[in-house]
């Protein structure tokens, strides 16, 4: 069984500060993590190679320096690792990001592709969904559990008050959520082999798709605006008060607001 | 494609079991507020099996419109028939916009019907509106980068313009009592191609708690609390004060509470009556999910927690000691005004 795993690399954003001045995101020092759904994707591929046997690729698109979450990857234990990198593919939205994956993704054997849910610098949850689109073929989303068995894919599909219990017959595409597992950490021996392994370049040149179709050109949507938000007026801050008299006082505001 | 073609504001009805979702009643709200700036009509897209009698509710709710798309094959949610059926809408009624709840269905349906239709599609906007440089363009306003930043995107050369709407952000209209609106059933055939995934087993999650989202009062717990026996108080306290208990994330990550009940970016996105924050530090992706509620109390031992800057007020101390007592005084008012 081939396993393609899409990861993309983020900014850690529990670290990532406002420039006061400008409005614009510091990336300067903020670490770069693999995103959490696609670790936990990538897990799931891994435990699925471990139990009964399967080819991991992990493929990510970004500029080079992405190149540190395959390595990563590799010192997880997939086998292979592919970076889809062009300056073409620059400024790209979900729908050209997709469009682009896909493209790559048919160059690989693959019988079983997960990517993460969604990504925690832009929480769009909708690059997966586009790639199944694009490969033309079934994706269940928001996984849980994932079993494999022959050729076909049992997932159990997290909705907000109910699960499904969904079998598709493979090639299929899963999205991964955080819950499915925790990550191995990366081994020692893992790590010396990530970096002997060479990790292959796809770019604009190997792939059959229009300029129209790529980057910021081939993107449907624009940015036309960022801002952070504007704080709101301060409120009052009491302290000093023992809790019989925090407990009044909560009491109080509450009657003046008339929710008491 | 000639965008001039495209018209009118169509609003995804995410109806499961045969009850209409509510953040399908929030976006024909805000879909009505819409269609004035754009002097255009609202539309609801209604699919499933059997469904026809929620047209009336759709009606009251601010819909002018209804397209129903009514097959035994769209009865339960799956991904390829209910992108199929929304793609053939999409063909024959040519929306300038289309929009969908930002829910576990929203987000797998609009993500793939936006890939086959090759239009733009912006993901859990929590602000729309029309732009006025007379192109009448949606403007999309959303959360980047766990809330420490907000965008606003336009689809300007595609359509229909889509975006996932938050639920619990957009404001319902007070439904319109007796209102009716014409009903165009739409027959749309699914390919057997599409039924790609077999459904083997619909479990449904045992609740009986109201569903955060819908509380007026909630009295929310966060790593503050100590622990899972506290939260119990916090129970107390909200059945006192007629409310429900939702948490911060840390305390759905250190297992104490569930997932279903998790405020913020990661979670769901509340704006009760009243959130009074007990021991949650206010992590941005938290206040992201709560800051517009109407009124907020906070109470953490931290001066420096980030929780007060939201609050209008904020009270430093130990909620673990302060909810117990407040919890008495409260039953006491109500006592006292029974008399």
């Amino acid at each position: 069984m081939n396993i393609v795993v899409c990861i993309k690399q983020v900014p850690n954003t529990n670290e990532v500060k406002i420039d006061p001045k400008t409005g614009t995101l510091i990336r300067e020092g903020v670490p770069s993590i693999i995103n959490p759904d696609d670790k936990a994707g990538l897990e799931a591929a891994l435990r699925l190679k471990d139990s009964q046997g399967a080819h991991v690729t992990v493929l990510t698109m970004g500029p080079p320096q992405a190149e540190t979450a395959l390595r990563e990857a590799l010192a997880m234990g997939a086998d292979e690792a592919v970076l889809v990198t062009d300056r073409a593919f620059g400024g790209a939205d979900t729908w050209a990001t997709a469009h682009t994956i896909a493209a790559a993704v048919e160059k690989l054997p693959y019988d079983l592709i997960i990517t993460g849910r969604q990504a925690i610098d832009g929480d769009t949850a909708q690059v997966g969904p586009q790639i199944a689109e694009n490969l033309n073929i079934p994706n269940i989303s928001y996984a849980e559990e994932i079993k494999v068995e022959g050729e076909y894919v049992t997932v159990k599909r997290q909705f907000e008050d109910r699960y499904h219990i969904l079998k598709a017959k493979m090639p299929c595409l899963i999205t991964a959520l955080s819950e499915l597992n925790t990550p191995r950490y990366m081994t020692p021996g893992g790590i010396v082999d990530a970096y002997q392994k060479e990790i292959k370049k796809i770019t604009r040149a190997d792939l059959d798709v229009a300029d129209g179709d790529i980057g910021l050109k081939g993107s449907p949507t624009r940015v036309v605006k960022t801002f952070t938000k504007s704080p709101k007026a301060a409120g009052t801050l009491v302290s000093n008060l023992n809790s019989q008299e925090a407990a009044d006082y909560i009491l109080e505001k509450l009657k003046e607001k008339f929710i008491i | 494609m000639n965008i001039q073609d495209y018209k009118g504001i169509y609003v995804f009805i995410q109806q499961v079991d045969g009850k209409v979702a509510g953040v399908s009643h929030e976006l024909l709200g805000k879909a009505r507020e819409l269609a004035q700036k754009m002097e255009t009509k609202v539309t609801a897209v209604l699919l499933g099996y059997q469904v026809s009698g929620l047209c009336g509710d759709l009606a009251s709710y601010g819909a002018d419109k209804i397209v129903l798309v009514d097959n035994k094959d769209l009865e339960i949610y799956s991904t390829r028939p209910y992108a199929y059926a929304v793609c053939k809408v999409i063909e024959h009624f040519k929306p300038a916009v289309l929009l969908y709840g930002a829910t576990a269905i929203g987000r797998d349906l609009a993500p793939r019907v936006a890939a086959k239709i090759r239009t733009g599609l912006t993901a859990d906007c929590t602000k729309l509106d029309v732009a006025d440089d007379g192109t009448k363009n949606l403007l999309m306003t959303r959360p980047a980068f766990g809330g420490n930043i907000m965008a606003t995107i336009i689809c300007p050369d595609y359509r229909p313009q889509m975006a996932t709407v938050r639920p619990g952000v957009m404001q319902k209209i007070k439904p319109v009592e007796d209102a009716s609106a014409p009903v165009d059933s739409f027959a749309v055939e699914i390919p057997e191609s599409m039924k790609d995934v077999q459904i083997l087993g619909v479990v449904k999650k045992e609740s009986h708690k109201i569903d955060i989202q819908d509380a007026k009062i909630l009295v929310s717990g966060g790593r503050g609390m100590g622990g899972p026996e506290n939260f119990k108080m916090l129970e107390k306290c909200a059945d006192v004060l007629g409310g429900t208990v939702s948490s911060s994330r840390a305390a759905v990550d250190a297992g104490w509470v569930d997932k279903d009940i998790q405020v913020g970016q990661t979670g769901k996105t509340v704006r009760p009556n009243l959130y009074l924050a007990c021991g949650i530090s206010g992590a941005i992706q938290h206040l992201a999910g709560m800051e517009d509620s109407d009124f907020i109390i906070a109470i953490n031992k931290d001066e420096t927690a980030p929780i007060f800057d939201a609050a209008d007020y904020g009270i430093v101390g130990d909620a673990t000691k302060i909810i117990p007592i407040f919890t008495e005084e409260v039953k006491k008012a109500l006592a006292d005004r029974k008399k």
